[in-house]
Protein backbone atom coordinates (compact mmCIF):
# COMPACT_ATOMS: atom_id res chain seq x y z
CA UNK A 1 0.00 0.00 0.00
CA UNK A 2 2.89 2.42 0.73
CA UNK A 3 4.16 1.79 -2.78
CA UNK A 4 0.79 2.83 -4.24
CA UNK A 5 0.90 6.11 -2.31
CA UNK A 6 3.89 7.14 -4.45
CA UNK A 7 2.31 5.88 -7.65
CA UNK A 8 -0.47 8.49 -7.64
CA UNK A 9 1.71 11.66 -7.67
CA UNK A 10 4.09 9.92 -10.07
CA UNK A 11 1.23 9.31 -12.48
CA UNK A 12 0.08 12.94 -12.24
CA UNK A 13 3.55 14.39 -12.98
CA UNK A 14 3.69 13.53 -16.71
CA UNK A 15 0.19 14.98 -17.17
CA UNK A 16 1.25 18.25 -15.50
CA UNK A 17 4.43 18.32 -17.59
CA UNK A 18 2.42 17.83 -20.79
CA UNK A 19 -0.05 20.58 -19.86
CA UNK A 20 2.79 22.94 -18.91
CA UNK A 21 4.44 22.33 -22.28
CA UNK A 22 1.15 22.94 -24.09
CA UNK A 23 0.33 26.17 -22.28
CA UNK A 24 3.81 27.63 -22.67
CA UNK A 25 4.09 26.86 -26.36
CA UNK A 26 2.96 29.46 -28.86
CA UNK A 27 0.41 27.57 -30.98
CA UNK A 28 1.53 29.39 -34.13
CA UNK A 29 5.16 30.33 -33.57
CA UNK A 30 6.33 26.74 -33.48
CA UNK A 31 4.63 25.72 -36.68
CA UNK A 32 7.08 25.18 -39.51
CA UNK A 33 5.85 25.97 -42.98
CA UNK A 34 5.79 22.86 -45.17
CA UNK A 35 6.49 25.19 -48.10
CA UNK A 36 10.18 25.84 -47.35
CA UNK A 37 12.24 24.46 -50.23
CA UNK A 38 9.14 24.01 -52.41
CA UNK A 39 8.43 25.95 -55.60
CA UNK A 40 6.64 29.21 -54.81
CA UNK A 41 3.02 29.32 -55.98
CA UNK A 42 2.66 31.51 -59.06
CA UNK A 43 0.43 34.56 -58.92
CA UNK A 44 -0.63 37.37 -61.18
CA UNK A 45 -2.14 40.42 -59.57
CA UNK A 46 -2.96 43.96 -60.59
CA UNK A 47 -0.97 46.54 -58.66
CA UNK A 48 -2.42 49.70 -57.13
CA UNK A 49 -0.96 51.62 -60.06
CA UNK A 50 -2.80 49.36 -62.49
CA UNK A 51 0.10 47.38 -63.91
CA UNK A 52 0.14 43.59 -63.62
CA UNK A 53 2.73 41.88 -61.46
CA UNK A 54 3.40 38.16 -61.68
CA UNK A 55 5.89 35.86 -60.06
CA UNK A 56 6.50 34.29 -63.45
CA UNK A 57 7.69 37.67 -64.73
CA UNK A 58 10.32 37.79 -61.96
CA UNK A 59 11.82 34.38 -62.68
CA UNK A 60 15.58 34.28 -62.20
CA UNK A 61 15.53 37.00 -59.55
CA UNK A 62 15.48 36.78 -55.79
CA UNK A 63 11.95 37.80 -54.81
CA UNK A 64 10.76 39.09 -51.47
CA UNK A 65 7.02 38.65 -51.08
CA UNK A 66 5.51 40.54 -48.16
CA UNK A 67 1.91 40.16 -47.01
CA UNK A 68 0.64 43.24 -45.22
CA UNK A 69 -2.44 45.24 -44.26
CA UNK A 70 -3.00 48.80 -43.10
CA UNK A 71 -4.93 47.54 -40.06
CA UNK A 72 -2.00 45.41 -38.91
CA UNK A 73 -0.74 47.50 -36.00
CA UNK A 74 2.05 47.77 -35.00
CA UNK A 75 4.00 45.02 -36.80
CA UNK A 76 3.29 46.14 -40.39
CA UNK A 77 4.10 49.74 -39.48
CA UNK A 78 7.35 48.65 -37.81
CA UNK A 79 8.62 46.69 -40.78
CA UNK A 80 7.40 48.95 -43.61
CA UNK A 81 10.46 51.29 -43.49
CA UNK A 82 12.75 48.23 -43.44
CA UNK A 83 11.11 46.77 -46.56
CA UNK A 84 11.40 50.05 -48.47
CA UNK A 85 15.04 50.39 -47.36
CA UNK A 86 15.96 46.84 -48.35
CA UNK A 87 14.24 47.31 -51.72
CA UNK A 88 16.13 50.57 -52.32
CA UNK A 89 19.49 49.03 -51.33
CA UNK A 90 19.18 45.78 -53.29
CA UNK A 91 17.07 46.73 -56.29
CA UNK A 92 20.12 47.31 -58.45
CA UNK A 93 21.57 43.97 -57.44
CA UNK A 94 18.51 42.16 -58.72
CA UNK A 95 16.18 41.86 -55.74
CA UNK A 96 12.48 42.11 -56.51
CA UNK A 97 10.05 43.10 -53.78
CA UNK A 98 6.31 42.52 -54.09
CA UNK A 99 3.89 43.73 -51.46
CA UNK A 100 0.63 41.81 -51.22
CA UNK A 101 -2.13 43.64 -49.42
CA UNK A 102 -4.71 41.42 -47.74
CA UNK A 103 -8.23 42.05 -46.44
CA UNK A 104 -7.87 45.78 -46.70
CA UNK A 105 -9.73 48.81 -47.97
CA UNK A 106 -8.34 50.44 -51.08
CA UNK A 107 -8.01 53.96 -49.63
CA UNK A 108 -6.50 52.74 -46.33
CA UNK A 109 -3.95 50.63 -48.24
CA UNK A 110 -3.02 53.56 -50.49
CA UNK A 111 -2.58 55.81 -47.46
CA UNK A 112 -0.26 53.23 -45.88
CA UNK A 113 1.92 52.99 -49.02
CA UNK A 114 2.04 56.78 -49.23
CA UNK A 115 3.02 57.08 -45.57
CA UNK A 116 6.06 54.84 -46.08
CA UNK A 117 6.82 55.96 -49.63
CA UNK A 118 6.66 52.45 -51.09
CA UNK A 119 8.21 52.36 -54.55
CA UNK A 120 8.07 48.60 -55.10
CA UNK A 121 4.96 47.02 -56.68
CA UNK A 122 2.04 46.40 -54.33
CA UNK A 123 -1.17 44.61 -55.17
CA UNK A 124 -4.35 43.68 -53.39
CA UNK A 125 -5.07 39.97 -52.95
CA UNK A 126 -8.82 40.04 -53.52
CA UNK A 127 -10.38 36.80 -52.24
CA UNK A 128 -7.23 35.90 -50.32
CA UNK A 129 -6.17 33.12 -52.70
CA UNK A 130 -2.52 34.11 -52.90
CA UNK A 131 -2.29 34.32 -49.11
CA UNK A 132 -3.76 30.82 -48.68
CA UNK A 133 -1.47 29.52 -51.44
CA UNK A 134 1.45 30.69 -49.32
CA UNK A 135 -0.02 29.27 -46.13
CA UNK A 136 -0.29 32.70 -44.56
CA UNK A 137 -1.70 32.80 -41.02
CA UNK A 138 -1.81 36.54 -40.58
CA UNK A 139 -0.01 39.73 -41.41
CA UNK A 140 2.74 40.55 -41.69
CA UNK A 141 4.36 37.52 -43.24
CA UNK A 142 7.39 37.62 -45.49
CA UNK A 143 8.74 35.04 -47.93
CA UNK A 144 12.05 34.96 -49.74
CA UNK A 145 12.08 33.14 -53.06
CA UNK A 146 15.39 32.16 -54.63
CA UNK A 147 16.46 32.54 -58.26
CA UNK A 148 15.13 29.07 -59.03
CA UNK A 149 11.67 30.03 -57.76
CA UNK A 150 11.75 28.08 -54.50
CA UNK A 151 10.58 29.43 -51.15
CA UNK A 152 13.68 29.62 -48.97
CA UNK A 153 12.79 31.77 -45.98
CA UNK A 154 9.61 32.63 -44.21
CA UNK A 155 9.17 35.18 -41.46
CA UNK A 156 5.98 35.47 -39.43
CA UNK A 157 5.71 38.91 -37.85
CA UNK A 158 7.74 42.04 -38.50
CA UNK A 159 11.02 41.43 -40.33
CA UNK A 160 14.32 42.04 -38.60
CA UNK A 161 16.46 44.35 -40.75
CA UNK A 162 19.78 42.60 -40.07
CA UNK A 163 18.44 39.07 -40.52
CA UNK A 164 16.60 40.05 -43.70
CA UNK A 165 19.68 41.67 -45.23
CA UNK A 166 21.69 38.56 -44.39
CA UNK A 167 19.19 36.27 -46.14
CA UNK A 168 18.94 38.57 -49.17
CA UNK A 169 22.75 38.75 -49.50
CA UNK A 170 23.01 34.99 -49.30
CA UNK A 171 20.32 34.32 -51.90
CA UNK A 172 21.68 37.01 -54.26
CA UNK A 173 25.09 35.36 -54.09
CA UNK A 174 23.69 32.02 -55.30
CA UNK A 175 23.93 31.21 -58.98
CA UNK A 176 20.66 31.07 -60.86
CA UNK B 1 -29.30 43.78 -90.07
CA UNK B 2 -32.32 42.89 -87.98
CA UNK B 3 -31.72 39.28 -88.84
CA UNK B 4 -28.14 39.52 -87.74
CA UNK B 5 -29.28 41.00 -84.45
CA UNK B 6 -31.77 38.17 -84.01
CA UNK B 7 -29.10 35.57 -84.69
CA UNK B 8 -26.79 37.33 -82.26
CA UNK B 9 -29.54 37.36 -79.65
CA UNK B 10 -30.17 33.68 -80.18
CA UNK B 11 -26.48 32.87 -79.86
CA UNK B 12 -26.31 34.89 -76.66
CA UNK B 13 -29.40 33.16 -75.28
CA UNK B 14 -27.97 29.74 -76.06
CA UNK B 15 -24.67 30.79 -74.52
CA UNK B 16 -26.28 32.00 -71.30
CA UNK B 17 -28.49 28.91 -71.14
CA UNK B 18 -25.48 26.71 -71.80
CA UNK B 19 -23.38 28.27 -69.04
CA UNK B 20 -26.41 28.04 -66.76
CA UNK B 21 -26.68 24.34 -67.51
CA UNK B 22 -22.95 23.88 -66.98
CA UNK B 23 -23.28 25.49 -63.55
CA UNK B 24 -26.30 23.33 -62.75
CA UNK B 25 -24.43 20.23 -63.92
CA UNK B 26 -21.77 20.62 -61.21
CA UNK B 27 -23.54 22.01 -58.17
CA UNK B 28 -21.44 22.33 -55.09
CA UNK B 29 -23.09 20.71 -52.14
CA UNK B 30 -23.01 23.23 -49.30
CA UNK B 31 -23.01 20.37 -46.81
CA UNK B 32 -19.76 19.10 -48.34
CA UNK B 33 -18.28 22.60 -48.07
CA UNK B 34 -19.39 22.70 -44.44
CA UNK B 35 -18.04 19.21 -43.73
CA UNK B 36 -14.58 20.16 -45.06
CA UNK B 37 -14.66 23.52 -43.28
CA UNK B 38 -15.37 21.87 -39.90
CA UNK B 39 -12.17 19.83 -40.23
CA UNK B 40 -9.99 22.86 -40.92
CA UNK B 41 -8.61 25.20 -38.31
CA UNK B 42 -9.39 28.86 -38.81
CA UNK B 43 -5.86 30.24 -39.12
CA UNK B 44 -6.55 33.59 -37.46
CA UNK B 45 -8.61 32.20 -34.57
CA UNK B 46 -7.94 30.28 -31.39
CA UNK B 47 -9.41 26.79 -31.63
CA UNK B 48 -12.20 27.55 -34.08
CA UNK B 49 -12.95 25.74 -37.29
CA UNK B 50 -13.25 27.44 -40.66
CA UNK B 51 -16.96 26.53 -40.55
CA UNK B 52 -17.56 28.23 -37.20
CA UNK B 53 -15.47 31.37 -37.55
CA UNK B 54 -17.09 34.61 -38.70
CA UNK B 55 -13.69 36.05 -39.70
CA UNK B 56 -13.00 37.21 -43.22
CA UNK B 57 -10.13 34.75 -43.56
CA UNK B 58 -12.46 31.85 -42.77
CA UNK B 59 -14.99 33.25 -45.22
CA UNK B 60 -12.32 33.37 -47.92
CA UNK B 61 -11.26 29.83 -47.09
CA UNK B 62 -14.85 28.61 -47.43
CA UNK B 63 -14.97 30.30 -50.85
CA UNK B 64 -11.77 28.50 -51.82
CA UNK B 65 -13.24 25.15 -50.68
CA UNK B 66 -16.38 25.84 -52.74
CA UNK B 67 -14.35 26.82 -55.80
CA UNK B 68 -12.11 23.78 -55.66
CA UNK B 69 -15.11 21.46 -55.29
CA UNK B 70 -16.76 23.20 -58.24
CA UNK B 71 -13.58 22.59 -60.23
CA UNK B 72 -14.12 18.87 -59.64
CA UNK B 73 -11.81 18.15 -56.71
CA UNK B 74 -12.80 15.54 -54.15
CA UNK B 75 -13.15 16.57 -50.47
CA UNK B 76 -9.89 14.72 -49.74
CA UNK B 77 -8.08 16.66 -52.44
CA UNK B 78 -9.40 19.95 -51.04
CA UNK B 79 -8.21 19.04 -47.54
CA UNK B 80 -4.84 17.96 -48.95
CA UNK B 81 -4.52 21.35 -50.66
CA UNK B 82 -4.71 23.09 -47.28
CA UNK B 83 -2.46 20.56 -45.53
CA UNK B 84 0.21 21.05 -48.23
CA UNK B 85 0.29 24.77 -47.38
CA UNK B 86 -0.28 24.86 -43.64
CA UNK B 87 0.88 21.41 -42.58
CA UNK B 88 -1.07 19.03 -40.33
CA UNK B 89 -1.59 22.03 -38.04
CA UNK B 90 -4.55 23.07 -40.20
CA UNK B 91 -6.43 19.88 -39.27
CA UNK B 92 -8.47 20.21 -36.09
CA UNK B 93 -8.24 16.45 -35.52
CA UNK B 94 -4.61 15.26 -35.48
CA UNK B 95 -3.88 12.62 -38.12
CA UNK B 96 -4.01 8.99 -36.95
CA UNK B 97 -0.41 8.21 -37.78
CA UNK B 98 3.08 8.97 -36.52
CA UNK B 99 3.49 10.94 -33.30
CA UNK B 100 -0.09 12.27 -33.24
CA UNK B 101 -1.40 8.70 -33.25
CA UNK B 102 -0.56 8.82 -29.53
CA UNK B 103 -3.36 11.35 -29.00
CA UNK B 104 -5.84 8.78 -30.28
CA UNK B 105 -4.36 5.77 -28.50
CA UNK B 106 -3.32 7.09 -25.07
CA UNK B 107 -6.86 7.78 -23.73
CA UNK B 108 -7.92 4.20 -24.47
CA UNK B 109 -4.73 2.77 -22.98
CA UNK B 110 -5.31 4.95 -19.92
CA UNK B 111 -8.91 3.78 -19.64
CA UNK B 112 -7.83 0.13 -19.89
CA UNK B 113 -5.12 0.62 -17.25
CA UNK B 114 -7.62 2.38 -14.98
CA UNK B 115 -10.09 -0.47 -15.33
CA UNK B 116 -7.35 -2.99 -14.42
CA UNK B 117 -6.43 -0.92 -11.33
CA UNK B 118 -10.09 -0.69 -10.26
CA UNK B 119 -10.63 -4.41 -10.82
CA UNK B 120 -7.56 -5.33 -8.74
CA UNK B 121 -8.54 -2.89 -5.96
CA UNK B 122 -12.13 -4.12 -5.82
CA UNK B 123 -10.98 -7.73 -5.60
CA UNK B 124 -8.53 -6.90 -2.82
CA UNK B 125 -11.12 -4.97 -0.80
CA UNK B 126 -13.79 -7.65 -1.15
CA UNK B 127 -11.27 -10.25 0.07
CA UNK B 128 -10.46 -8.10 3.14
CA UNK B 129 -14.12 -7.56 4.06
CA UNK B 130 -14.91 -11.24 3.45
CA UNK B 131 -12.07 -12.11 5.85
CA UNK B 132 -13.52 -9.72 8.40
CA UNK B 133 -17.03 -11.19 8.12
CA UNK B 134 -15.68 -14.69 8.68
CA UNK B 135 -13.94 -13.67 11.91
CA UNK B 136 -15.75 -14.83 15.11
CA UNK B 137 -17.69 -12.25 17.06
CA UNK B 138 -15.75 -10.91 20.04
CA UNK B 139 -16.53 -12.44 23.43
CA UNK B 140 -18.78 -10.39 25.73
CA UNK B 141 -18.61 -11.25 29.40
CA UNK B 142 -21.70 -11.81 31.51
CA UNK B 143 -21.43 -8.49 33.39
CA UNK B 144 -21.37 -6.42 30.18
CA UNK B 145 -24.27 -8.40 28.73
CA UNK B 146 -26.26 -7.70 31.87
CA UNK B 147 -25.48 -3.96 31.61
CA UNK B 148 -26.56 -3.77 27.95
CA UNK B 149 -29.81 -5.56 28.79
CA UNK B 150 -30.52 -3.18 31.67
CA UNK B 151 -29.76 -0.01 29.68
CA UNK B 152 -31.93 -1.13 26.77
CA UNK B 153 -34.81 -1.86 29.13
CA UNK B 154 -34.47 1.63 30.65
CA UNK B 155 -34.75 3.14 27.20
CA UNK B 156 -31.35 4.80 27.23
CA UNK B 157 -29.97 7.66 29.33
Amino acid sequence: MSRLRWAIPLAVLPVIALLAYGFWTDPRGEVKSPLIGKPAAPFTLSTFTGTPVSLEGLRGRVVLVNFWASWCIPACYEEAPVLQEVWRDYERRGLAVVGINVQDKDDAARKFMEQFGFTFPNAMDVGGKVAVNYGVYGVPETFLIDKKGRIRERKVGAVDAEALRGHVERLLAESS
Amino acid sequence: MRRAAAVFGLVMAVGVLGSGLALAAAPVDEQTVHAIATQLRCVVCQSLSVADSPSETAHQMRDIIRERLAAGETPDQVTAYFVARYGDWILLAPPRRGFTLLVWVVPFVGLALGLVVVAVAVRRWSRVSAGRAAAPAPEVDAATRERIRREMAEGGP
